[in-house]
């Protein structure tokens, strides 16, 4: 698998993510192992939207936090943008935004956009250039001075993807970015994910509980089945682009969101039936592993 | 409402937050003072002064209370300085390697139960009775173990989520150290430098009580005391007082200079 040649159409070099064999078994203080993850492959093109939905405890979460090298697998290879993960992360190829902002209460907007330039090295004028851009991007402009308790959930949240953004990286992955905003904070910055992700082109690795945020945002959605996590469906979104209000009033999009929703509840195998869903789950993955973008 | 509102607004609402905050405390102070002046002022004033002999008595020695509250400041504020230094040290190691955290916290904790009055006369001792430095030592002591207590805890009680956005950008230790820990340290280090503040002087006034130079407070309110001054023994108290709250001042305003993001979140 690894002497793979490159298969992505639009004749990149690399799959931006690509996932081989991963499993993760976490042991815990008692001495029990608990398999968190089995088997997952998949792989993602670069400029690909993928969302990864599930169950709470899926290894969602987990498995984001593995592309990311936060965390090391105990089985499989996890390359990114054709390098591995480690080699990846030490590089800064990819930004990360998490369920909380983890935004520095000392820094104002302006200086915690400005970190990751800063642990770069980057000098003074491009970082200053590079910050209002990015606070341009997530039109926060006009708060670079303020701290991060002066301004609203949704506006922390917006200040961490244009931290995450700030350098450019190739990759961004958000770990249910905005799981504690209320509805409709969170449909505006669907919509702004959308804008930004349209804008720089970079590829999105997007973990959500939210069906409707996933079905929207992405152009693929990733189905995990309950613990230990599998890639259960793949299921792609032909949603036209540019997406807007109109798209989550069009009849596909329900069609899609019940699309989801009945592969969440394992409708297709009888939900009861962990074997069938798992049969189904390993063709799914072949396909999955097969198309790339 | 953030910091976009209407600015004359605001000044005449921080101008009121001001005078909410702190004219209560100010009229217990005026009536403190009056009450004690009225309850003072028949038979018995001589050991329980009124303010105003008090006053009068700091006046006609105003030289002596000079110099000897220089003399026990420098003192308390060397002992801040040495037990501020040592607090540091032992947190930074602690925090760093938890074989250092093993071994220095155990002794920190033992330095905090020795009974600071016992210890004055044997750090007399140690350091010369006439030598300034046997003070500070005794100021040092008092202030090392909050200082070291503080620091280790705002070294250490970073947010996990914090560590993990720095190693997403394969941040090294001495990064995470320069802009996540010791920022989220600061305020931690404040509080243990203000508390230290007040502690110094108690610190210097009790290392002087068991012998020393003459010129400091400590002696100046023990000799007047037993020269039946007791107005001049308050008065001495009195401007002990004064030089401790302005060293604590002191602090606090560098605190509110140095934090603004901390200030601003903890005022209202």
């Amino acid at each position: 698998m690894s002497g793979r040649p490159p298969t992505d159409p639009a004749g990149a070099p690399h799959a931006a993510v690509r996932l081989a064999g991963v499993d993760m078994v976490f042991t815990t203080q008692d001495g029990a192992r608990m398999a968190a993850l089995e088997d997952i492959n998949l792989s993602i093109a670069p400029g690909e939207f993928v969302s990864l939905i599930g169950p709470s405890g899926c290894g969602k979460s987990t498995l984001l936090r593995i592309v990311g090298d936060l965390i090391r697998p105990t089985a499989g290879t996890v390359e990114v943008n054709g390098k591995p993960a480690h080699r990846a992360r030490l590089g800064r190829e990819y930004g990360m935004v998490f369920q909380a902002p983890v935004l520095f209460d000392w820094r104002t907007v302006e200086a915690n956009v400005r970190l990751p330039l800063e642990l770069l090295g980057m000098n003074r004028r491009q970082r200053e250039q590079r910050v209002h851009a990015m606070l341009d991007l997530v039109e926060l402009g006009a708060f670079l001075r303020h701290y991060p308790h002066q301004l609203s959930g949704g506006m922390q949240q917006r200040v961490a993807i244009a931290r995450a953004l700030a350098l450019e990286p190739a990759l961004l992955l958000m770990d249910e970015p905005f799981g504690a905003l209320d509805e409709m904070t969170r449909e505006r910055l669907n919509a702004e994910v959308l804008r930004i992700w349209e804008q720089t082109r970079t590829t999105v690795l997007f973990v959500t509980h939210s069906i409707p945020e996933a079905v929207f945002l992405s152009s693929r959605v990733v189905v995990m089945s309950p613990r230990p996590g599998r890639l259960t469906k793949v299921i792609d979104i032909d949603l036209a682009q540019p997406r807007n209000e109109q798209t989550r009033e069009s009849e596909r999009y329900f069609e899609l969101v019940t699309e989801v929703r009945e592969s969440l509840r394992g409708r297709r195998g009888t939900a009861t039936d962990d074997r069938l869903a798992a049969g189904e789950g390993s063709q799914q993955r072949l396909r999955a592993e097969g198309s790339i973008g | 409402m953030t910091a976009v509102a209407l600015p004359r607004a605001r000044v005449a609402g921080r101008l009121a937050e001001s005078a909410r905050r702190y004219l209560p405390p100010l009229i217990v102070f005026v009536g403190v003072i009056v009450a004690w002046e009225l309850a003072t002022s028949g038979p018995g004033r001589r050991v329980f002064p009124p303010p105003s002999a008090i006053l009068n008595a700091a006046i006609d020695n105003t030289d002596m209370l000079r110099r000897a509250t220089q003399a026990t400041f420098f003192e308390a504020i060397g002992g801040l300085a040495i037990g501020t230094s040592a607090g540091l040290l032992v947190a930074f190691s602690s925090a760093r390697w938890a074989s250092a955290r093993d071994i220095l916290l155990p002794v920190a904790i033992a330095s905090s139960a020795i009974p600071i009055i016992a210890i004055a006369p044997i750090l007399n001792n140690w350091f010369g009775v006439l030598n300034p430095l046997s003070k500070m030592m005794m100021a040092a002591l008092l202030v090392f173990f909050p200082m070291v207590v503080n620091v280790t805890r705002g070294l250490l009680e970073v947010k996990p989520a914090s560590l993990e956005l720095m190693r997403s950008y394969a941040a090294g230790e001495i990064d995470v150290l320069r802009k996540v820990r010791i920022p989220n340290m600061l305020p931690f280090f404040f509080t243990a430098l203000k508390v230290g503040t007040t502690l110094s002087f108690i610190g210097a006034l009790v290392g002087e009580y068991f012998g020393g130079t003459s010129d400091v407070l400590g002696r100046v309110v023990l000799q007047s005391m037993s020269s039946g001054r007791f107005s001049l023994a308050w008065a001495g108290i009195l401007v002990g007082a004064i030089a401790a709250i302005a060293a604590y001042a002191a602090v606090s305003i560098v605190e509110r200079v140095a934090l603004p993001w901390h200030s601003s979140l903890h005022s209202d």
